[in-house]
């Protein structure tokens, strides 16, 4: 790995931010608007007495938190949209820069974006709501840290299914991640899912992260049976779509698609 | 002009049932201009792609500076860079911002003193800081041409690089890549469909027809060999003469 190249990268994107009103505004806007959805339902819930434990914690510590998977994929996935866009792949590719290093650098803009928007929304949800995420502790960090892999694994299968179909695929790069929401159990707990779509849901770490953050707000009690199946789970799932990407580039080389990604 | 430093050993790809590049070999000594000429689908860009390592072969292998291109990828491409008329930039970065990237990804040292140079040498000064958006495409080729020589390649692939350009800065560009490539003693490939740049310009030409190397050696060689005026009855004749040998 070479942390020039990685660098040389990361700085594309970041002048591309820079000046650019429409990107920043994509970064800050929809989470903003989803706060105050979600902000006002919790509040509606609380005065018309409906009975749950910790309403705000639960609907607003899961959407910041199902943010930070978000915009995780999304760092990873719409660097790539951005270079086929700019139909800058093979200026890319066709310089010593590799495969490892373009993901690392895409892995690395995710984890400014998540923390440009996590920031925002925990200050919004604090003055407008007060509600302070940051009372969760330390438990905080082992679940951003593996949502944040989460994000990375959606994002460079997002990435991968892109570079083989092309732009007729770009869309997955904003939808494939709520392909695994419902899942997940953002917003509700895993019993409520039917048995057949609970054993898969126990499958994907998200899942486990937003239970245990639910045990957190219930009981107080660091859920660290779900810390490690959410860390196992992802780690292994990471390997294995990292492989799936490097065979998937490979495949692109070979069929000549690397060359014609965005044409 | 001694020792290869590009060498291409039987080299094909195919997509499918189609052949785009068939068998060809052939060697670049350092310093020499090739100009590989052909109709279009012959096989110029599927071969510079493979050259570039953005297309992995079917079979055959690339060797330069003595190394395995399969194997070394990483230190080959650190001296090796391409432009062409049909590639873009990040149209939302400056020009500047734009061969900024391209230095850190080529791990350049004194980089300002580096663009400032080719900037200078390629009289961009007055489009450096503007948007390459904005850029007109004899401005856009120059970009790539700047980010393709700033990296001070040994080897430097043009893919039709004045293509669609007006005569005053294809005049420019060639005396430029002339000039460098006698003061750097850059190796070049060269693609044209200008039959008189390509004489002008190549040391040495490779025809391609349909995959396969149908005629090879300077251009006076091959106009005599196919008994023509010029380079362009040649290509006439060979273009609609598909097994012309």
């Amino acid at each position: 790995m070479n942390l020039g190249r990685i660098g040389g990268l990361l700085s594309r994107h970041l002048y591309l931010y820079k000046r650019s009103f429409a990107r920043m505004l994509e970064i800050f806007y929809w989470p903003f608007l989803d706060l105050v959805v979600w902000g006002f339902i919790t509040i509606y819930l609380k005065e018309t007495g409906v009975s749950l434990h910790g309403a705000v914690a639960f609907f607003l510590g899961a959407l910041i938190l199902w943010d930070v998977l978000f915009r995780a994929q999304q760092g990873v996935a719409v660097s790539f949209l951005e270079e086929m866009w700019a139909r800058n792949l093979m200026n890319l590719f066709a310089s010593p820069l590799t495969v490892g290093e373009y993901l690392a650098s895409t892995m690395i803009m995710s984890v400014l974006k998540v923390t440009a928007v996590s920031s925002l929304m925990m200050a919004f949800a604090w003055a407008f709501y007060s509600y302070d995420m940051l009372k969760m502790g330390l438990s905080l960090f082992p679940f951003i840290l593996n949502l944040m892999l989460s994000g990375w694994i959606i994002g460079v299968l997002t990435t991968s299914i892109i570079m083989r179909f092309g732009q007729q695929a770009e869309v997955l790069a904003w939808g494939l991640v709520f392909l695994f929401q419902p899942i997940s159990c953002v917003f509700y707990p895993l019993d409520v899912l039917p048995p057949i779509l609970q054993s898969i849901a126990w499958m994907i770490p998200p899942s486990h992260i937003f239970e245990g953050m639910r045990m957190i707000l219930v009981d107080g009690t660091m859920p660290m049976i779900h810390i490690l199946w959410a860390t196992g789970l992802n780690l292994f799932f990471f390997v294995l779509i990292v492989a799936w990407f490097y065979h998937t580039f490979n495949v692109c080389k070979d069929r000549g698609m690397l060359v014609r990604v965005g044409e | 002009m001694c020792k290869p430093i590009v060498e291409v050993r039987n080299l094909t790809k195919r997509f499918g049932g189609f052949t785009a590049v068939n068998n060809i070999s052939f060697e670049m000594k350092e310093g020499e201009i090739l100009g590989l000429l052909g109709p279009n689908g012959a096989g110029k860009t599927t071969s510079i792609h493979m050259l570039l390592g953005l297309i992995t072969p079917s079979s055959g292998t690339i060797n330069m500076f003595g190394l395995d291109l399969a194997q070394h990828r990483e230190t080959i491409l650190q001296q090796v860079n391409f432009s062409s008329t049909y590639i873009s930039m990040p149209f939302s970065l400056t020009v500047e911002e734009n061969l900024k990237v391209i230095a850190r990804l080529y791990s350049l040292q004194n980089i300002q003193r580096r663009i400032d140079d080719i900037i200078e040498k390629l009289e961009m000064g007055d489009i450096q800081h503007k948007l390459t958006r904005k850029l007109s495409s004899g401005q856009m080729s120059r970009l790539t041409l700047a980010k393709a020589l700033m990296t001070k390649p040994k080897v430097l692939f043009l893919d039709e690089p004045t293509a669609s350009l007006d005569p005053d800065i294809v005049n420019k560009i060639k005396g430029f890549l002339k000039e460098y490539q006698r003061t750097e003693g850059l190796t070049i490939l060269y693609t044209s469909h200008n039959m008189r740049e390509m004489e002008e310009m190549s040391n040495r030409i490779i025809f391609l027809q349909q995959g396969r190397i149908v005629a090879e050696g300077t251009a006076n060689q091959i106009i005599q060999r196919y008994g023509q005026r010029d380079l362009e009855e040649v290509f006439l004749k060979l273009a609609r003469e598909p097994k012309a040998q």
